[in-house]
């Protein structure tokens, strides 16, 4: 497992490129082309801003007004999550003709689709700052050290599931369509439209098993919430489980590999 | 004896083939029996190969024939790194590339110089060395005006042309070329080959996995004839490919040995009853056995090829029971070398004696031209009868004919052309030569040259 990812050290400038490829691919062809990663977070946060503002005006309590900045606080790292996870359990039966025809490590596809997936989350990054702006939200310094941590833990989880979710996608195809519905439940099993707080007590126990629960805490506390990051301890529990997930992940994608050939 | 650039030991490639069971058998059904790791074991296995052993010293250029499905592209890959053997051990020294398939990497939306470079670094190369070779690359697949242009407008040949160019510049010490020189026209074949034998000078070990034994006799220092996965000879190119032919050739006998099965089929099918010739039919009267299209040929008048359907016919009073094709060694055989003798022996059984015989036969290519007919009437036979059963050989001394598939009517009927039996395109015959002529007959024949002309070379 180590030899393999010293291998893919080795592998970086294609990992570049491949990400840089995927962007530039994404939009060719389209009008807005390179607009449509600042324009996409923006149209699903003005569906949510509709639901919650116009169609349901009384569901959220006053303290997460503006509703929302508060919703694109969780809504952009999830689309990230997300759209990582479900193109990773794709992205091997898709590159399947590479995989079966060319000698270089395939762990570098579902990586590529993660970091892919964070560049999309970083070109959103100037739109959430806009808000903060227009909104007045007071930036902490101390908080904003944090965010890139809560960043690291978040795309060192998705590696892991992403790697994990490839290599057992080839073996499973139902897998795909599995997890299209399990992130539907996994939305709505994470404070995202809501609150922690808000959930009733015999609920929060199960909620704070979801790993992305402290995730969208950790975003909400230091871009929304005013005062000082509180929950610094559980960001780093869950920086440390990420890691076990991230090499659980590549342990699995590293047994698997000589299979995948096969299987594809 | 110089170090081996590739070593395989005693590999064997197990494929696993999943049953029904397994298709259907999804994660749902694996996790609620707990069966998941039962479920991942094969149902089946299949050997692509076995016990396979061979040894390519540094700097040969080394040939794989064998049949589709022999393993050749399994071994390949195996020494590829792309899958490992199941036992054994293949073992390669230095930088492998593989021109296994051309441009597996592109992308369609992006032009092709960003995949020259996404391709070569899959392919092992740094960013500097792809950007020391692009000019190269470019110039080599002959896309200079279209590299910036995404991929997904180039024609197939542009494609497969820029994939071949990325994968031979990697520059590999070992070079990994499965049945790829179709890419291109003349020219880009024959520029294919030069940079082949440039690999070869500068002492670059070649493994080339093909159909064309003329390119296995032209370039290997040394061939292997893989067999259903098992290695059957192996050492000087033209013994190897000889070996294969003459076992192709061979199976061909066997193939073709089977055709005459197929008769009673093609009987079953004629929709057309057997209609008995009436007894008081004109002599001169031409008529067609029963009506339709497939005016049964006489012998002496040309047939309509267009109109022909192989197939039985006739109103058997007389029966060709047995056909069979013998060779120059007197032993039944369905190809012949050409210029060799072949002879045609008709078993003929006659259910009633009859006063009215002829026997036919005629040879028509693949494109239905009748290469030769005859029968006993045009070669001036003014009588015949039969009772009983009896023989018919008829043997063609040379049988002087370019390579090719041939098919053979044999037939048995009245004077007036009306059939007892016959058997329309019924055989098959294989004629093999070594030289590539054209046209249909080959007559025996030489060069002579005078003067101040040199020509050497010539096949007898």
């Amino acid at each position: 497992m180590f030899s393999s990812l010293r291998q893919l050290f080795r592998y970086r400038a294609l990992i570049q490129s491949l990400v840089a490829r995927e962007l530039k691919a994404r939009y060719r062809g389209s009008v807005l082309g390179f607009f449509w990663s600042f324009v996409n977070p923006l149209l699903l946060l003005l569906v949510y801003t509709f639901v919650f503002t116009v169609v349901l005006p009384d569901v959220h309590p006053r303290e997460l007004e503006p509703f929302a900045l508060f919703l694109f606080c969780g809504i952009l790292p999830w689309s990230w999550f997300s759209s990582s996870l479900l193109e990773a359990s794709n992205v091997l039966i898709a590159g399947g003709n590479l995989i079966r025809k060319v000698l270089f490590p395939a762990e570098v596809l579902p990586i590529v689709t993660v970091l892919a997936g964070l560049m999309h989350f970083c070109f959103g990054l100037p739109i959430l700052a806009a808000f903060l702006v227009y909104y007045g939200v007071p930036i902490v310094a101390g908080d904003l050290v944090w965010f890139p941590v809560v960043v690291l833990v978040q795309l060192l989880l998705t590696l892991g599931l992403a790697l994990l979710l490839s290599a057992l996608a080839v073996h499973f195809r139902d897998i795909r369509d599995l997890l299209s519905n399990l992130l539907t439940l996994w939305f709505f099993a994470t404070p995202i439209i809501y609150a922690l707080s808000q959930a009733p007590s015999s609920v929060r126990g199960f909620l704070t098993l979801n790993p992305f629960t402290h995730l969208a805490v950790s975003y909400q506390e230091v871009l929304f919430h005013a005062g000082p990051f509180t929950a610094w301890p559980r960001l780093l529990a869950l920086a440390a489980g990420s890691l076990g997930v991230f090499a659980f992940g590549y342990f699995v994608f590293d047994r698997l590999r000589d299979t995948l050939a096969e299987e594809v | 004896m110089r170090e081996a650039a590739v070593e395989v030991r005693g590999v064997r490639k197990t494929y696993r083939r999943y049953g029904r069971r397994k298709q259907f058998g999804t994660l749902k059904s694996a996790l609620l029996g707990g069966r998941l790791l039962r479920d991942l074991r094969p149902d089946e296995t299949f050997d692509a190969l076995r016990g396979v052993s061979f040894e390519v010293a540094a700097g040969r250029t080394f040939g794989i024939v064998g049949r589709n499905g022999s393993g050749k592209s399994t071994m390949l890959k195996l020494i590829a790194g792309i899958g490992r053997p199941t036992e054994g051990a293949v073992t390669v020294r230095g930088r492998v590339s593989a021109l296994i398939e051309l441009g597996a990497g592109f992308h369609p939306e992006i032009s092709g110089r960003e995949n020259v470079y996404i391709n070569g670094m899959m392919l092992g190369l740094s960013k500097r060395e792809i950007a020391a070779r692009f000019d190269e690359i470019v110039g080599f697949a002959e896309i200079e005006r279209f590299i910036d242009e995404p991929v997904k407008t180039y024609s197939s040949g542009m494609y497969m042309r820029l994939g071949f160019a990325v994968a031979i510049h990697v520059d590999p010490d070992v070079l990994l070329v499965d049945e790829v020189l179709a890419v291109g026209d003349e020219a880009f074949t024959h520029k294919c080959l030069d940079k082949f034998a440039e690999f070869r000078r500068r002492g670059r070990t070649v493994l080339l996995v093909t159909h064309s034994l003329d390119l296995v006799t032209r370039f290997c220092d040394e061939a292997l004839w893989l067999d259903a996965g098992v290695v059957r000879t192996q050492g000087d190119p033209r013994r190897v490919v000889d070996d294969y032919l003459q076992d192709v050739a061979r199976a061909e006998d066997v193939a073709l040995a089977r055709t005459p099965v197929a008769m009673p089929a093609a009987e079953a099918v004629s929709p057309e009853p057997m209609i008995p010739e009436p007894v008081n039919a004109e002599p001169e009267n031409h008529e067609p056995t029963h009506p339709g299209s497939r005016t049964p040929d006489s012998g002496n008048e040309p047939p309509d090829m267009f109109k022909a359907i192989e197939g039985r016919w006739g109103s058997r009073e007389v029966e060709i029971i047995g056909v069979e094709f013998v060779g120059g060694d007197g032993r039944p055989a369905h190809v012949f070398p050409s210029g060799n003798p072949l002879e045609i022996r008709l078993q003929v059984r006659a259910n009633q004696p009859v006063t009215d015989l002829v026997f036919g036969v005629g040879i028509f290519n693949a494109e239905g031209v009748c290469c030769y007919g005859t029968n006993t009437k045009i070669e001036g036979a003014t009588a015949g009868s039969l009772a009983g059963a009896g023989e018919v050989r008829f043997a063609i001394d040379r049988l002087d004919l370019v390579e090719g598939s041939y098919k053979l009517d044999v037939a048995v009927h009245r004077e007036n052309g009306a059939a007892y039996d016959y058997h329309r395109l019924l055989y098959t015959v294989r004629v093999t030569s070594r030289l590539r002529e054209a046209g249909i007959f080959r007559p025996p024949h030489r060069w002579t040259f005078s003067g101040g002309i040199r020509i050497s070379g010539l096949q007898p």
